[in-house]
């Protein structure tokens, strides 16, 4: 499957892409321009997942990341006091770089260092299913924990920014 | 009339398929020794080319149907002048739209500005790539279909969010916040309600979907009457279409997204809202109405001339709302969709699931099974819909005691009102007038600077 010339050709396109809009996300001076290239990133991945025939996680992926995410970012960077202005340079982009390098370093070590091995079946039928399946037979508990986490995430986001009830008039 | 029909089967000009083209096409290429990954590509833009052709030949019409159907609702007569029966209208105003002079302000981001249109109308169109036309006749048969739907959906107000802030208007800003707003709200409604279909058919595929309604010979809208109402209304909340076009409210907000767009870049917004409109109308046709299937029809008539009478069946619908209902207000709409559609939406998927599962344990037939269900599941929307009216909706009074808002909002002061009063302090001495506050003494500001 992932020697099929045209698979090949349509994962250096999509990766050349995400890798290029990442890089434009962390130089773009226009905070909102980071945010829309930080979309096309996602999209990107997408694209990605979709090259590996991962279908469920790729539309999941455009589902939370570029449609959901994004407009997260929108607000925070709208309620940002200094949203407007440039993306200007900080006392941390030091740090950041030096934690970037150490991130990659590490990454690029684990790959070099794993023993790939190929899975010794096909391609999933249908990916959804599969899933579910796992989902709710080996890993239920990680799933049912995550689950509470988030309602336990939710409830909490409504106590912080709920008002205090005033007297009606 | 069967020796005609063995005549023209399986040629280009059998149209009761019309991926018969693209497969003579195909065998064509395979006879000339193309290779392999040429015959994908020609089918993908053959395939591209025929839903590009309809949503272009829709954009011209529907402007035409919307105008007509609404004005007659309205006892007006709509476009009449322009060929016959303003058939001519939309045409004409395409040419007028191509011919103005396509504005930009100068404190407009000017990349994301001219963006903002084209990625309004691309999700529209390619959510039409999942969507079966006919037996053989989508485009892309995706196994995650009705995700691909959402997730494509969802893309669209992120769109019209970075026209209002290319804009660079106060207007188009507020109209793209609601936007973000009603997004965020009314994605969830519409998510729970095609999950419980999902469950229903047990398939994502949107083929498949069809293909179970065939089967089982009943359209899944009357096995799930709930999640129709929740999704049409949370669709055309996304649409932005009148009881929720909040984005655009003319009234409050002079247009709201696209108030800075001229020319064609205004066009495209149009279009694509009218596209937007029928790609939502023909995913709810596949999905609740059965798609190309209709009961015996589909034996006489090809499978796409009857979805496309039922995307126009939903379609209309759509129009419907728009000429006869009010619009919302902000909380309203927002309200709406938390305390009535999301909680409803739940009810239904434990229903469902239940459901399900008693028809998996029971392994009764379908023919028995169906039909109950049909019932019970539009007696609980019936019951649940007034139920909640009941128990959620405040009391009617003439004069009510509470303010419907959550609190009271206070009002800051105008700079108007602000520059009256800060006016008498400096301009008069005696300070006669200067405690009385702003609108108290108008004449303070005339008066003020000459004295």
């Amino acid at each position: 499957m992932i020697n099929d010339t045209g698979i090949v050709i349509a994962f250096y396109i999509i990766g050349a892409t995400t890798v290029g809009s990442a890089l434009m996300v962390a130089t773009v001076r226009n905070l909102i321009h980071a945010v829309l290239f930080l979309v096309l990133t996602f999209v990107g991945v997408a694209g990605i997942y979709i090259v590996l025939s991962a279908d469920f996680v790729a539309m999941a992926q455009i589902l939370i990341y570029a449609g959901a995410i994004s407009v997260l970012l929108v607000f925070a960077v709208m309620l940002t006091p200094s949203a407007d202005r440039k993306n200007s340079e900080t006392s941390f982009q030091l740090p950041a770089l030096a934690l970037t390098v150490f991130v990659l370093a590490v990454s690029v070590f684990v790959i070099y260092d794993t023993n790939w091995q190929l899975a010794g079946r096909g391609q999933f039928l249908s990916t959804a299913a599969s899933l579910g399946r796992a989902f709710l037979h080996p890993y239920v508990v990680p799933f049912e924990v995550a689950s509470v986490l988030l309602v336990v995430a939710m409830v909490g986001a409504i106590v912080l920014t709920q008002e205090e009830a005033s007297d009606a008039a | 009339m069967s020796l005609l029909l063995s005549i023209i089967s399986h040629h280009w000009y059998d149209v009761r398929d019309l991926s018969n083209i693209t497969s003579e096409i195909r065998s064509l290429l395979g006879d000339a020794g193309a290779p392999g990954w040429t015959l994908y590509v020609v089918t993908a833009l053959l395939g591209t080319l025929g839903i590009i052709a309809f949503i272009g030949g829709v954009a011209i019409i529907n402007i035409w149907i919307e105008r007509r159907v609404v004005g007659r609702m309205q006892s007006r007569l709509g476009p009449n002048r322009l060929g016959p029966f303003g058939l001519l209208q939309p045409v004409a105003d395409a040419i007028k739209l191509m011919q103005k002079e396509v504005l930009q302000p100068r404190v407009a981001d000017g990349l994301v500005f001219s963006l903002a249109p084209i990625a309004f109308t691309v999700p529209g169109i390619i959510v039409l790539a999942v969507v079966p036309w006919g037996p053989n006749m989508a485009l892309a048969d995706l196994n995650v279909g009705v995700l691909y739907i959402l997730a494509m959906s969802s893309l669209g107000a992120l769109a019209v969010f970075i026209g209002g802030y290319g804009s660079n208007n106060k207007y188009a800003l507020f109209g793209s916040m609601r936007v973000i707003a009603m997004l965020v709200t009314y994605e969830i409604p519409s998510v729970l309600s095609l999950l419980g279909l999902v469950l229903f058919s047990g398939t994502m595929n949107l083929s498949d979907m069809v293909l179970f309604q065939q089967k089982y010979w009943i359209p899944l809208l009357l096995v799930q009457p709930l999640p129709f109402i929740i999704y049409f209304i949370a669709s055309s909340a996304e649409l932005n279409r009148t009881p929720a076009d909040l984005a655009e409210a003319e009234s409050e907000i002079a247009g709201g997204y696209h108030v800075e767009y001229s020319g064609m870049k205004f066009g495209l917004f149009y279009a694509a809202e009218l596209i937007n409109a029928v790609a939502i109308s023909a995913i709810i046709a596949t999905v609740f109405l059965g798609g190309w299937w209709f009961y015996r029809l589909d034996e006489i008539v090809p499978g796409w001339i009857i979805f496309i009478g039922k995307i126009y069946a939903v379609y209309f619908l759509f129009v419907w709302t728009r000429g006869t209902l009010p619009r919302f207000r902000i909380d309203q709409l927002l309200a709406f969709a938390w305390k009535w559609m999301t909680p409803m939406a739940f009810l239904n998927i434990v229903l469902v699931a239940a459901e399900i599962l008693i028809w998996d344990e029971t392994g009764a037939s379908a023919g028995i099974v169906l039909p109950i269900y049909a019932v019970v599941n539009t007696a609980f929307a019936a019951l649940l819909i007034f139920g909640w009216v009941k128990l959620m909706s405040p009391k009617f009074s003439r004069f009510p005691d509470r303010l419907r808002m959550y609190s009271r909002i206070d009002v800051p002061s105008l700079p108007a009102n602000a520059m009256m009063s800060a006016v008498p302090e400096t301009g008069e001495p005696d300070g006669s007038g200067g405690h009385l506050g702003g609108a108290e003494s108008p004449r303070v500001l005339a008066e003020g600077p000459t004295a």
